[in-house]
């Protein structure tokens, strides 16, 4: 897929979650590739996790999720061990990006999300609205960092580190409507073997406008830290609202400074 | 039906230099406010108080920028980012009406003009009137001073709320989960305004004469603050995040007792006022002191609780 990058597509990654095997591949290429040293390991109790989060970073993190019931009454169908390489999803409606003051997240010509580091100033208003918890601050570089697509390596008409490295084939990347396409016929492909719960996240405009960075789920969003269409919600959802609560105070303070400094006879003490 | 937001958001650590800003946005633009009011309304002794007013509102000005600078870490030298999209090929002023931390940036360079020409203002007048007595000299430039003022209080009201509306912008919890944060940020703003020009009358005496209306207007301001308090955890309760503000109850009490403070100066001022003459005078020596900087103490905690309880 990768063959054919052009500028003014719209590119992204499909992740089927079904087929991840929690290899950790795809972060370990994603750090390579962008120079990022990592956290310091430690430990956090949190099953094969240790990476623990996206983050400045990590813009690829694979989360365990342990659904294995106490007491086995099934094959488990998918859903015992649910693993996810998660990533900055590239919403087609960006709340970072809505909420950014300095102009610094910007759409690219691929139709990525991206940040530029020299005009970041670190003001965190991103941090606030990434819905996903992806964007995190570097306090070396006092920027916000997260995934880049791989810009760099898209523009040399390279495919993404990250599903470059993928064994089996859970992270592909490519033109969004060829993706799309892939999704459909693996989710029917799924429907069709009697597992039901699988559904796609992010794959019609439900979410944020759509994803491109889209993924096929074995749960509910819920579950993998996802929020869902009812709970999806852009930051200037409450400027009107915000703005509208402010008014009114504004005029009803007004009028109470009136009404309390057109009296008359009351000339006051000092203190 | 209470429906449980889901977030999944990282905080994005605004703590000590945003709790900063945010008390000081509410200063400087509900004293500017103020003392337009004052001014506008007000008996010509007024004008003291107006004076202490324009001066709280520029330095509390002068202090915002330098705390939103510091928070930057790294990249402070970059504040100027906030006005002017770097971009290349996209060169331009910044200016994202949709964004309220892009306002507000605007906002406050422009209320910055107002805060410092209507300090400097008050400057120029307070000596020319050294050594005169009787009323202070009314505003330089008449009508177009008022107007000038009246256009600069309509930037601080914007000024004194829309840190609270930056907050709901977001898809935190409990910041996004309320309306009511702009008007909450503002009433308490404006409050801690009325409180702080009322202890500062301690250093001008002849603007004691506006000590019980400032104290008067504080206990209005409060009562809306209490009001939008209330709506506040009602919506939050709505939302399920109210459990949030658990850990931070001290800080809630902080702010009770601010409010407090302001409605039983308040309520002292209006019932000893029939008395009037030397009881006035002697009620209000000894409530001033403490239940300004009671108001104050509140004002801070308030915009500690909020900001560190969604985080």
């Amino acid at each position: 897929m990768a063959a054919a990058i052009k500028p003014g597509e719209s590119y992204g990654f499909f992740t089927d979650t079904s087929i991840c095997i929690g290899c950790k591949a795809c972060e370990v290429a994603c750090k390579e590739w962008n120079q990022l040293q990592g956290n310091e390991p430690k430990f956090l109790a949190d099953s094969f996790d240790n990476t623990g989060q996206l983050d400045d970073q990590n813009w690829r993190h694979v989360k365990f999720i342990d659904n294995v019931p106490d007491q086995t009454v099934d094959a488990g169908s998918g859903k015992a061990w649910l693993m996810m390489s998660d990533v900055c999803k590239h919403c087609k409606h960006a709340s970072c990006m809505e909420v950014c003051p300095t102009g610094a997240i910007i759409r690219t010509e691929f139709d990525t999300v991206f940040i530029q580091q020299d005009v970041c100033n670190g003001f965190r208003n991103c941090v606030a609205a990434c819905p996903y918890s992806v964007i995190a601050m570097d306090q070396k570089t006092g920027t916000a960092h997260k995934c880049t697509l791989c810009y760099d390596r898209l523009q040399g008409g390279l495919e993404p580190a990250c599903a470059k490295a993928c064994p089996t084939q859970s992270i592909q990347f490519g033109p969004l409507a060829e993706l799309q396409k892939a999704a459909d016929v693996r989710l029917a492909a799924l429907h069709s073997q009697g597992i039901t719960q699988a559904e796609l996240y992010g794959r019609d405009d439900k979410v944020y406008g759509g994803l491109n960075a889209f993924f096929l789920l074995m749960d509910k969003p819920e579950t993998y830290g996802l929020p869902n269409a009812d709970n999806a919600g852009l930051p200037s959802r409450n400027n009107v609202g915000g703005y509208i609560g402010a008014l009114v105070t504004a005029v009803l303070a007004t009028v109470a400074g009136l009404v309390a400094f057109r009296r008359r006879g009351m000339s006051g003490g000092a203190s | 039906m209470l429906l449980a937001a889901e977030h999944f958001v990282r905080a994005p650590q605004w703590e000590w230099y945003i709790l900063g800003y945010f008390f000081f946005a509410g200063l400087t633009g509900g004293a500017y406010a103020l003392a337009t009011l004052l001014r506008l309304v007000g008996e010509p002794r007024d004008e003291e108080a107006a004076r202490i007013g324009f001066y709280v509102s520029f330095v509390a000005a002068l202090i915002c920028p330098v705390l939103l600078t510091f928070d930057l870490g790294a990249s402070w030298w970059k504040f100027w980012h906030m006005l002017i999209n770097v971009t290349p090929g996209d060169e331009s002023l910044s200016f994202k009406y949709w964004s309220p931390m892009s306002v507000g940036a605007w906002a406050l360079l422009v209320f910055g003009f107002f805060a410092t020409v209507s300090a400097l203002e008050a400057f120029v007048l307070d000596r020319r009137d050294r050594g005169t007595i009787g009323d202070p000299g009314r505003p330089l430039g008449g009508v177009a001073s008022l107007a000038f003022n009246v256009v600069g209080a309509i930037l601080a009201l914007f000024v004194a709320s829309y840190t609270g509306v930056l907050l709901s912008v977001s898809n935190q919890p409990i910041w996004s989960d309320t309306w009511t944060l702009g008007g909450l940020f503002l009433a308490s703003g404006l409050s801690g305004s009325a409180a702080l020009i009322a202890l500062l009358t301690r250093y001008r005496p002849d603007a004691a004469f506006s000590l019980a209306r400032l104290h008067l207007a504080d206990g209005y301001f409060s009562i809306l603050e209490l009001v939008l308090l209330v709506a506040f955890f009602i919506t939050i309760g709505a939302a399920g995040t109210a459990l949030r503000t658990l850990p931070w109850l001290p800080l809630w009490v902080l702010a009770l007792v601010g409010i407090a403070s302001s409605l039983v100066a308040a309520r002292g001022h209006m019932r000893v006022r029939p008395a009037g003459g030397s009881a006035v005078i002697a009620r209000s020596r000894t409530d001033t002191l403490v239940m300004s900087l009671l108001v104050l103490l509140g004002v801070l905690a308030l915009r500690g609780a909020v900001i560190f309880s969604a985080q």
